[in-house]
This record gives C-alpha cells, structure tokens and sequence, in this order.
C-alpha cells in the first residue's frame, strides 16, 4: 500500500514509531498530487518546497529527540480562503489573484507549530460562494468518482484531495454546507464544528455569522486528531468560544443504548434522488438494530431557513467583501477617478456569482427593504434555532442526508442559480443554529456515486458526531474507500 | 434678523488609549505615515476585531461626565459606504442601541446658564486620513492615504438642535471640552484632530415651530473658527432666504483662509448606509456595578467645582471659572489653600503672576509643589520678601522648582524693615543727593521716588518699602 493511501491517524503512528519519515510520507503526496492532480485540479497553489522544508525539519527534530505533536509530519491541504503568511491567498478570485498576506491565520499558526507539512492551497468557488467549485475564476475541480460531474463546493478542492489520496487531511470552510456537500459527493468526512469552536480569524470572510473552519479526512478518528488541534479560544476572534477543548479522540467507541436520534422529515423532498431518502432510511434501522432510540423530527422551517440563508449570507457578503476596492492590496484596474477605480476594479475583479451575491445583500440591507429582508431573515433564524433546541430536547442527534442527490455533471446547474442553491438545503439549517454537523459516507448510488449521511449535535457536542461516524464507518467497510482514476495507467491499484 | 438660528453639533472625540479600538496597534500621533498599522486596522481579509477595555472605560466615563445614560446593553452596527480612508469599506459604529442616551451640559452664555441637551454618546472607530495632493480636496491630482488613524477609538457626542448662534456653539464646545479633559476621556487637542465639531445649521422665520432646510458644516480646526464658520453660514443662509430663495441641505467645507464655507456635495438623495449589526462583535452588555465603579472614579467636574470654589474659598464667579478651567490648575489652588489661609490672594497669583510664568517657561502646573506658592506668600504676608523680590523668586522657582524659603536664606534675601539698619542708608543717599532733597522740599513729588529707588539699590532691592517711606519723609 501507498503511504498516500493510509490514513492521518495511521501515519501518525508510523511517524511515531520512525517506521517512517516526514519526507518520505510528504513525498508520497506530492508524487500523488503530480500523478492526478492535472486532471482533477484541486490545487490551486502547491508549495511542494515549504513542504518538504518543514517535514525535514520534523524528521531532525524527531532524531533530537524532541517531543512532537501527534500530526507532525502528516501533511495538510489548505482551502484557499484561509490566509496564509507569505503564501498568495486568492479565495479563487481575481480580485485576490497575486494577494500575499502578511499573516496567517490562527488555524495556520496552529498547523505550523504542530509540523505540519503543507502541500498547497486547494480551489473553491470564488469566496466560498457556490456548491460545486465552478465558480472557481481560475478552473474548476472534477469529481475523482466521475470527471463530468463536480465535486460539490465550496471547498470542492478540499474533498477532492483527500478523496483522491493527494492529502490525508484539509482545512475547509462552511458557510452553508461548504464542507458537508462535498464532502458527501466525494466520500470523504467532512466536519463542521459549532460556530465558534475553531477560531475564524484569517479566514477571509464571506459571511461571518456563519463562516466556520472545519475539516475533510478520510474518517472520523482523523477528524478528532486534526480537531484537538484546531479547536478551542482564540483571543484574536470575539466569537469563537472560550471553555476546555476535550480529547476528541479518547473513548470514540461508541454505545448506543438509550441515544435517542432524530430522523429528519423535510418539509419539502422535492429535488431528493430517492435513493438518498433510503439511504438515510437503512442509516436508521441499523442504529435501531444497534440498541438506540430512532423517531422522526419535523424541521417544517427548512423551506424558510433557505430563503433566509440566501438573505444573510449575502447580506453580510456584500459587507465583507467592499474591502476588495483597489486601493490597498490585490488587483486594481485603475481609472481617471476614485469612483472610476472602484468601479473598474470590482466590475472586472469579480465573477457573475460573487456579483449576484453582493447585489442581492445590498438590496437586502437598503433603506426601505431592511425589515421586509434582512430584519425578517433574521427573525426566521430565531426560529429555526429555537426549532433546533426544541428538537434536541427530545434527541440526543439528529439523522439526515448531506446532499440531496448525488454529484451532479458539470455545468448542469450554472445556468440556474436557484437549482443550485437547493443543493444545500440539507445543510443551512445546521448553519443557521450554529451547531455541529459531520458529513459521512453513506453508501453507493446505483449510479456508482457517493451518497453522504449528516449527523447533527447540540452546540459543542462534537464527540457525539464523531463517535457516530466511527459507529457508521464499521458498517461501511466492504464499500469501496477510494475512487478509480481511469486516466492512470494501471489505475486498478487504486482500490483496495 | 427676521429669522431663529438653529444649530445642533456632532462632535468627535479621540479617545485617550495607547492603543487602537481593535487592535493593538499605536495610537500616537505624528508618526510616519502608515507605521502604526496591523492586518486589523488595514482591514486584511480574514483579520477581525477585538474590543480594547480602556476605549469602553474611557467611552463610559465620558458619557457619565455627560449626565448621559449608560445602556446595560448595546451594539456595534456596520455602517457601509465606499471611501478610500475607510480600509473594510465600512465602519464599525453604534446605530440603534448606542452607548449611552440622553445628556446634557451646562453652559454660561451671554444671557445666563443654559441647559444643552445631548441626543445621543457612542462608540466607533476613526478612520485613516487623505493626503491630497495640491491645496484643496477639490481637483486634487491624486491623493494619498495615512491609515495610522484608522481605527482609533472615536466617541461620537450629538446634541440636541438647541444652539443659536456661533458664539453658542463655542461657548458649548469649550466647556465640552473642559469636562471631557476632567474625565480623562481625550487630551482634546482640536489642532491635532482629537477633537472635531461639524454643525447641522438651519434658519426658521422668527415663531415658527417648523425645522428649516439644514447644511452641515465641516472641517472647523478651532473653537474660533466654529464661531466663524457658523456665523458665516447663519449670515448666507439669510441672505439667501430673505431674497426669497431656498436653502438647499449640502454639506459645506470651512475655508480657513477664505474666511467662507464652500459647498461640497448636496445631501439629497442621502446616503444609505445599510446598517446592520456587526457580525464579528458580540453585543456589549456591561454591569451596573462597573459602571457605578467608573462613576466613582471620576474627579469632580467643573459645574460642581465652580460652585463649591466660591462658596468654599469665596472666590468671585471669574476667578472660579479661570481655575477650574484646567483641572491641575483647580486641584494646584486647593493644594496650595491647605497650607495658606488667604484664598483670594492666593487665588489672584495662581491667574496672574504663577499662570504667566508657567506660559515663560513652557511647564506645567502639575510639574510644580503647590506648597512652594503657599511658603512664598506667607513669606511676602510676614514681610520677610517684598514683592518684587516675590516675584523673582515666583519666576526662579517655577523654572527650577527651588524652595523660595531656601532661596531667601541662601541669597540673604531677607527685606530690611528695621529702623536701625535702615537709618544710616537714607542718611548716606540723602547727604549724596542734595539736589533730589532740594527738590522735594520745593514740591517735586517725584524726587521722593527717586531717593526710594536709591535706598532700594543700595539694598539690593530689600528695604522694606513703608518703613522706607516713613523714615525718608521723616529726615527730608
């Protein structure tokens, strides 16, 4: 077997126990990224230099000696709306093409003191504003389970190269289901910890009261390792959460006796691929089977709670994003006046879906449609939340699909902005709430795609989540881990 | 004038932290352009704000200093709009729940104390400064942009509509400025920016209810310049309105050297700014207790002051106003009342001769013991020293903060008042002046002075001037 085939936790331990180097486990990624990566284009910068820097710095530390962190040496890909110091951060934008930040983000502070390795800064849709990674201004990223179809977005690039076996772990952001959907059309994990678990300071904003760090791996025992290190306070970030970060990956076998799960009835099922609403169906009776609780829980607000996303995300988008106006960093058209140079410099340095975004926000938030839009938005939030609270009274977790149908081909939903927004309709409400949801491999469509189950917690219970995932993965093993890449000669020895 | 004058202020104040409203950066001022800046002040994708305790302190004592009410909740609004001095594209301000509601001062005008309330006190950040190239803001080639300003802590203080004339309007942002100094809140420094004044100024025929059309006024740099500024715009305004026009709402730019306000932009079609709350900001809630701690930590502010100066000390109204105009100089007088019992004199030294000699030698009063004041004058009381030689030693000591009882022994200072010592000196000057005698005998009033003046020279200044006289007139 590859060491790019092996999992974080597994690399960890090989690390180690010195079965293995940092160099050669960062090598092994980057020969992969090289192999794949022209055809899948997840990366949209890769530093294979700084990586091998770094791990031969924590191969002679480890001969030293010294006391590492347990991921020092795994490598990391890093979602490109997370800023990083000295390394051009571009949010897959032109506006931010050549932009080189002076700083980096508190994650990133995190994975360098850890030692680990990073391999480049993976694609998205322009400022995290999409569902498939089309909205990428450079290229878009395809699907390693089918090349005509996306990777769901925005963090596509993120889930494609931990899918593909080009990074055991990412760094990704969910605004609204940015990690869970692709995660769930790529068969990777995807983690959304509890707004303000994971410091947001250095992700370049898109819309802040519902922007959180998270993370893609191969499975849940990864998603604790990489959390432990990524969670907690962060004094730089006024809303990230002060309190005692656990162990997430001590006592992850779970018992389900007496854990009450809540199945999730949508308000509206049209656009599910049927096979989805049965995927979720034999998630149930298998936890049933297993010794816990399974009813149903009606979230009747998830209709409203998409309505009310697509205002308070832009809303707050076409706040954060004025900044990018040509004056102190990143791309500038110039012009004869500073009207002229604002004009020029965002008319060219956006793309249509970023645009509509901002349109729709400043419409929201304007005299005369605040309280009618944005005011209303906010109050279908209250509710959704309360809806969430009044649910976790009766269930310990709730139960649903992470995308309502299977990845979808390429250019299929850019003409329809609408269509494409409903493929988050799984995930915004959690957004909404605030609180931790996870994306897990669910099983095959008969279509050979992915499928993706989402467990949801109450704020903070991340240990849940993740001790469900590693329930579910049990179940799961004789579904094929890894996807085939065709255009590999001998692209048989990917699977396992 | 056929017209009321109405005029309510909107004035910004710096406040007095070491470091920025969000970030640590520097806030002194003067710097080199663009040093006192980090990834949050520049607004950096991705950067996010942190509250800086001392900036809500100073914020609460202020508003407290105000009579303003003190909101156990409020929160922090973005109000967006496009500006190159502006680094995110908005400003982190207080919209609907601001700070502190409510207020008023107290102000001396010409026709006795008034009552000017205040809307509203709130919090926000400033924002960066525009170098223009040229003169003027009008037709400047480029500009250039200073961001080291950019997100200093900036109290916003509204006023109710309730001045009337320019002479008002200075009148109220001096002691404004008096009380905000008291509370430690900003140095106030209105050439330097720290303390900014723009005016909505309406007129309205005489007995009418109704609010006439408004023009604000902006870039006044002197409380002289208010008074101005706004009494120019009262005059246009008239003008305009009694020849039957119309007073269109603009904002209008103070010209310094024109003497002249100058439209900038028409206001109709008003900005929208879009407010709406700050996401990266949690609400501020505060305790009552902490805002009760900051009311006990603020001095005693003028108004109060003033009164209990002239009742405690029995000072005149003036002179209780010139020494609570600064408060070292107020608390310098009561230092230095504990140890002399006669206040007003006390009084007429500390605002004539002690804040003169301050202005000499560019101190402070705050650099000087108050008790040295209280020992020289008691000097002078004893009639130890006379008072020129009080005066010279006032001077020496505020220069080198010298003990005047020290400078007296040490120089042999000490007035001659005794007749025995002083005899054989007016004998010796008036067997060497008989002209000057002559003189005087004849009725040259003037003669006698100048034997004093001898006397005085022979003593080095110390002869006691009465008993001087009387033995003069006395052998003469």
């Amino acid at each position: 077997m590859n060491l790019y085939e092996k999992t974080a936790s597994e690399l960890s331990r090989m690390l180690q126990s010195r079965e293995v180097s940092a160099v050669e486990v960062t090598t092994s990624f980057l020969e992969r990224i090289d192999q794949v990566d022209p055809h899948l284009k997840a990366f949209i910068t890769r530093t294979a230099e700084q990586a091998l820097d770094t791990a031969g710095r924590i191969d002679y530390f480890r001969q030293q000696g010294e006391q590492l962190h347990p991921l020092a040496g795994v490598p990391v890909a890093v979602k490109d709306n997370i800023s990083t110091m000295d390394l051009r951060t571009t949010c897959a934008s032109l506006i931010l093409k050549d932009y080189i930040p002076p700083f980096d983000a508190t994650v990133i502070t995190a994975l360098k003191s850890a030692g680990m390795p990073i391999l480049g800064k993976t694609n998205l849709d322009e400022f995290a504003m999409g569902s498939s990674t089309e909205n990428s201004a450079f290229f878009p990223t395809r699907n390693p389970w089918n090349l005509d179809r996306v990777p769901g977005g925005s963090s596509g690039g993120s889930a494609v190269a931990v899918a593909a076996g080009m990074a055991p772990l990412a760094l990704g952001s969910d605004t609204g289901g940015s990690i869970r959907q692709p995660a769930s059309l790529c068969r990777v994990t995807g983690l959304r910890p509890t707004y303000g678990r994971v410091s947001r300071y250095g992700l370049v904003a898109f819309a802040s009261s519902l922007d959180q760090i998270g993370i893609i791996s191969m499975n849940a025992l990864d998603s604790a390792l990489f959390l432990n290190l990524i969670a907690g306070y962060d004094p730089l970030d006024s809303t990230s959460l002060p309190g005692e970060v656990p162990d997430y990956t001590a006592g992850l076998e779970p018992g389900l006796e007496k854990l009450r799960v809540g199945v999730i009835r949508y308000g509206s099922t049209e656009g599910f691929d049927p096979e989805v609403t049965e995927m979720v169906q034999k998630a149930a009776s298998l936890l049933e089977k297993s010794g816990a609780n399974v009813g149903e829980v009606s979230l009747p607000l998830t209709d409203y709670g998409l309505s009310a996303y697509y205002l308070i995300a832009p809303a707050e988008a076409s706040s954060n994003l004025g900044r990018y106006d040509g004056v102190r960093y990143g791309f500038c058209a110039g012009g004869d006046s500073i009207e002229e140079m604002f004009n020029r410099t965002r008319g060219k340095g956006f793309g249509p879906e970023v645009k509509r975004r901002i349109m729709i926000g400043t419409y929201a938030l304007s005299a005369g449609y605040y309280d009618a839009y944005y005011l209303k938005a906010m109050k279908v939030r209250t509710l959704v939340r309360r809806s969430y609270e009044e649910a976790f009274k009766k269930y310990d977790l709730l139960l649903g699909a992470a995308s309502p149908t299977p990845a979808f081909k390429l250019g299929e939903k850019t003409g329809d902005p609408l269509q494409m927004y409903l493929s988050d309709v799984c995930n915004i409400t959690d957004s909404l709430a605030g609180v931790p949801s996870l994306a897990l491999p669910g099983g095959a469509h008969t279509s050979g795609l992915p499928l993706g189950l989402q467990l949801t917690a109450p704020p903070l219970r991340e240990k849940l989540l993740l001790q469900m995932a590693c329930f579910f993965e049990k179940y799961s093993e004789q579904a094929p881990r890894r996807p085939v890449l065709d255009f590999i000669e001998g692209g048989s020895s990917d699977e396992l | 004038m056929n017209y009321d004058v109405v005029i309510g202020l909107e004035i910004h104040v710096e406040l007095l932290t070491a470091s920025k409203l969000f970030c640590g950066c520097s806030t002194a001022f003067g710097r080199e352009p663009n040093s006192n800046c980090c990834p949050v002040c520049l607004g950096l994708p991705g950067s996010l704000p942190v509250f800086n305790r001392r900036a809500i302190e100073l914020a609460l004592k202020a508003a407290l200093a105000l009579n303003s009410e003190v909101q156990l909740q409020s929160r922090f609004d973005r109000k967006n709009y496009f500006y190159p001095d502006l680094p995110k594209a908005y400003q982190v301000s207080q919209y609907d729940q601001p700070l502190a509601r409510g207020g008023y001062l107290e102000v001396e005008f010409e026709d006795g104390i008034h009552r000017v309330h205040l809307e509203r006190v709130h919090l926000e950040e400033e924002a960066g400064k525009l170098i223009h190239a040229g003169d003027s803001i009008i037709g400047a080639g480029h500009s250039l942009v200073d961001y080291n300003r950019a997100g200093i802590p900036l109290l916003e203080i509204v006023t109710a509509p309730e001045l009337h004339s320019g002479r008002e309007a200075r009148y109220f942002l001096e002691d404004l400025r008096t009380v905000l100094l008291y509370s430690g809140s900003s140095d106030c420094k209105m050439e330097e920016g720290s303390l900014r004044c723009d005016a909505n100024i309406s007129l309205r025929p005489k007995g009418s209810r109704e609010l006439g059309t408004k023009a604000e006024v902006k870039n006044m740099n002197s409380f002289r310049s208010v008074e101005l500024a706004l009494d120019y715009e009262v005059g246009r305004q008239e003008r305009v309105l009694s020849e039957g026009g119309k007073v269109i709402q603009e904002t209008c730019h103070w010209d310094e050297e024109k003497k002249q306000t100058i439209a900038l932009r028409s206001k109709e079609g008003s900005s929208d700014y879009r407010y709406f709350p700050e996401p990266d900001l949690l609400p501020l809630v505060l305790e009552s207790s902490f805002i009760e701690e900051l009311s006990r930590q603020l001095p005693e502010l003028p108004a109060r002051r003033r009164e209990r100066l002239q009742e405690q000390y029995g000072l005149e109204k003036e002179e209780a106003f010139l020494l609570t105009a600064n408060r070292d100089l107020g608390d310098f007088f009561e230092e230095a009342a504990k140890e002399y019992p006669d206040y007003r004199h006390l009084a007429k030294w500390v605002q004539g001769d002690l804040l003169y000699q301050l202005r000499e030698s560019l101190k402070k009063v705050d650099e000087l013991e108050p008790g040295l004041l209280a020992d020289l004058l008691l000097l002078l009381d004893e009639g130890k020293i006379n008072r020129p030689v009080a005066k010279e030693l006032l001077a020496e000591m505020v220069k080198t903060g010298a003990d005047p009882k020290e400078m007296v022994k040490d120089r042999g200072l000490e007035q001659i008042s005794g007749r025995d010592t002083l005899l054989p000196v007016v004998e010796k000057v008036i067997a060497e002046n008989p002209e000057a005698v002559e003189n005087y005998r004849r009725g040259k009033k003037k003669a006698l002075a100048f034997l004093v003046g001898r006397v005085m020279a022979e003593t080095q200044g110390r002869a006691d001037p009465a008993e001087l006289n009387r033995i003069l007139q006395e052998k003469i």
